[in-house]
């Protein structure tokens, strides 16, 4: 019974169901309701056992502890007292609600661990809490860290360690997120119109979730595939209310995300060899792709063709198709990726999908097309600096037998930030390179 | 066989640092450490104490005055306690080693006296 329950799961539905009660300016006062219900079941459960129904227990002792939380505030500050009030009026009837239920009238927490009734809260606490925690008026970053934290239970330390960020840095970026909040009032049952409003906010921080859980970035491993199943997770949450709040190509939008999520997932397990090297594409032991998340992939991809639109989503997932049905790298389908790229630098043209589509240009028209289209965007400040723009530049030198330039590119690329397999992989080709170089000299 | 209490001390501001992960992996040691005890024959029993609510009471030469504490604020008090059965100090604290509570506050051990003249 314990080992079913995850704490993040249920954390972040007390939270959202005491928000939904007590109104988004009193998130705070929930996420302290439900760290202050986990320490009560910390400090109760060794003594007097798990409870039979543990994640209602957490909930009833969650929303008893958020009245005192706020009789307390009430009693501190002079608040808008009619807001107060309300709130607590709210609260009180739903704590007397399950009470009743359960047959019991002092709100005992073992009584209400009795009641058949309280199932957990529905999804759609859990999805207006995800509306509320990417809601527009928020700067990006907190958005994430936000969502991070009160909609997949992550601690503060967690959410730091997964950005590389310092906790006390993500700390203030969170309360500085809810007052934002609280003072814009918000509110928190989601409408329809509030859907479409922030559905490619919601979409945006998801991809964000699970490309930091992606990309080998430096960090804690754990944390990291965390960021991707619950990008995954979120994702299907958001595909589940179908039409009721949704248009059609609103839910298009996001089968697509999920395609490109499962279709990127699927090679996970193939990306960094025994030795702890990132391996490429075309080095990659395909029978390692999971084939489950390559078909859940597929199936999201065609869902995504209901509506009329295409998004960035649909793009990107149709290009991680065309890799995940290649049985081997030669048979990649390169000309239709390279068509792609071409949609794709015109809905989102930033100097990394300019730097995908020249090496999609370069499997097409050959390695010396691909360094005049790379050589075409390496005055990018932000590509400047990054890794893969010089490992590139260093491939495809290899490719024209240019090794000079070659090593001079992967030298300069491990100057760049990356991590550990990435690096790993960089001295390897360099390595490459040096052998290729004092080759030719012997000659 | 002897038995020892093992009296909880914690403040209250232990469990700020701690997220739901945390939580879940403690709670789930805390389950195989108290079976293990229990399945051993050891485990004698132990209450949590309320929070926040107690009362120390003095005789102040003819009547006795109450006041309102402990109080957790800063420093540590007794939040509850196990009693467990053991051979010795040492088996006590060898117990006492794996409780999980050492995560995020002390423990006590105190052999119960049972002196048979």
């Amino acid at each position: 019974m314990i080992d079913d329950l995850n704490f993040q799961r249920v954390f972040a539905q007390i939270v959202a169901t005491l928000t939904r009660i007590l109104g988004s300016r009193h998130l705070s006062l929930a996420e302290e309701a439900a760290q202050d219900a986990l320490v009560k079941a910390l400090q109760l459960w060794p003594h007097q056992g798990v409870p039979a129904n543990p994640s209602a227990w957490l909930i009833q002792v969650a929303k008893n502890r958020a009245l005192d939380l706020l009789r307390r505030d009430q009693r501190l500050v002079e608040l808008d007292t009619s807001n107060g009030d309300r709130a607590t009026a709210r609260l009180n009837q739903e704590v007397a609600a399950c009470a009743a239920a359960s047959g019991s009238s002092d709100a005992d927490p073992s009584a209400a661990a009795r009641l058949r009734s309280e199932t957990p809260p529905p999804d759609d606490d859990e999805l207006a809490m995800m509306f509320l925690a990417c809601h527009p008026i928020l700067p990006r970053e907190a958005r994430v860290a936000l969502t991070l934290k009160t909609v997949c239970g992550f601690g503060v330390g967690e959410i730091a360690r997964a950005f590389l960020a310092r906790e006390d840095a993500v700390a203030q970026r969170l309360v500085r997120a809810k007052r934002q909040l609280r003072e814009a009032d918000v509110d928190f049952d989601l409408t329809a119109a509030d859907y479409a409003e922030r559905l490619d906010s919601v979409l945006d921080v998801l991809y964000l979730l699970f490309n930091e859980g992606y990309t080998a970035h430096a960090g804690d491993r754990l944390v990291r595939s965390d960021l991707c199943r619950e990008a995954i997770r979120l994702g299907d949450l958001l595909a589940a209310p179908g039409t009721r709040l949704c248009t059609t190509n609103e839910a298009a939008a996001v089968h697509a995300l999920l395609a490109l999520m499962h279709l990127q997932a699927a090679r996970l397990p193939a990306r960094v060899g025994d030795d702890q090297v990132l391996l490429r594409l075309a080095e990659q032991d395909r029978s390692l792709w999971d084939e489950s998340s390559i078909a859940r992939g597929l199936q999201h991809l065609d869902a995504a063709a209901s509506g009329d639109t295409l998004t960035v989503y649909h793009v990107e997932a149709g290009i991680a198709a065309c890799h995940a049905v290649a049985a081997r790298y030669d048979d990649t389908d390169w000309p239709r990726i390279a068509d792609l790229y071409d949609s794709l630098i015109v809905m989102k043209p930033t100097p990394i999908v300019a730097l995908n589509r020249a090496i999609a240009l370069s499997r097409v028209h050959g390695p010396r097309a691909g360094l005049a289209a790379v050589e075409a965007i390496a005055d990018d400040p932000l590509l400047a600096r990054y890794y893969l723009l010089h490992a590139t530049l260093g491939e495809l030198a290899l490719e024209t037998g240019d090794r000079d330039r070659a090593g001079n590119s992967f030298r300069a690329a491990l100057e760049c930030e990356c991590s550990d397999p990435e690096r790993r992989f960089l001295e390897k080709r360099l390595r490459t390179a040096e052998r290729l170089i004092s080759a030719a000299r012997r000659l | 066989m002897p038995k020892y209490a093992l009296m909880l001390r914690e403040n209250g501001t232990a469990f700020a640092g701690l997220s739901p992960a945390d939580f879940q992996v403690i709670i789930k040691r805390y389950g195989a450490w108290r079976d293990e005890l229990q399945r051993a024959g050891r485990f004698a029993g132990g209450h949590k104490l309320r929070d926040g609510d107690g009362r120390v009471m003095r005789r102040n030469s003819s009547k006795i005055v109450v006041t309102d504490g402990p109080f957790t604020e800063g420093k540590e008090v007794i939040g509850g306690l196990f009693v467990v059965e053991a051979a010795s100090y040492d088996e006590a604290v060898s117990i006492a080693n794996d409780c999980p509570h050492l995560d995020y506050g002390s423990i006590e051990v105190r052999e119960v006296e049972v002196t048979r003249p």
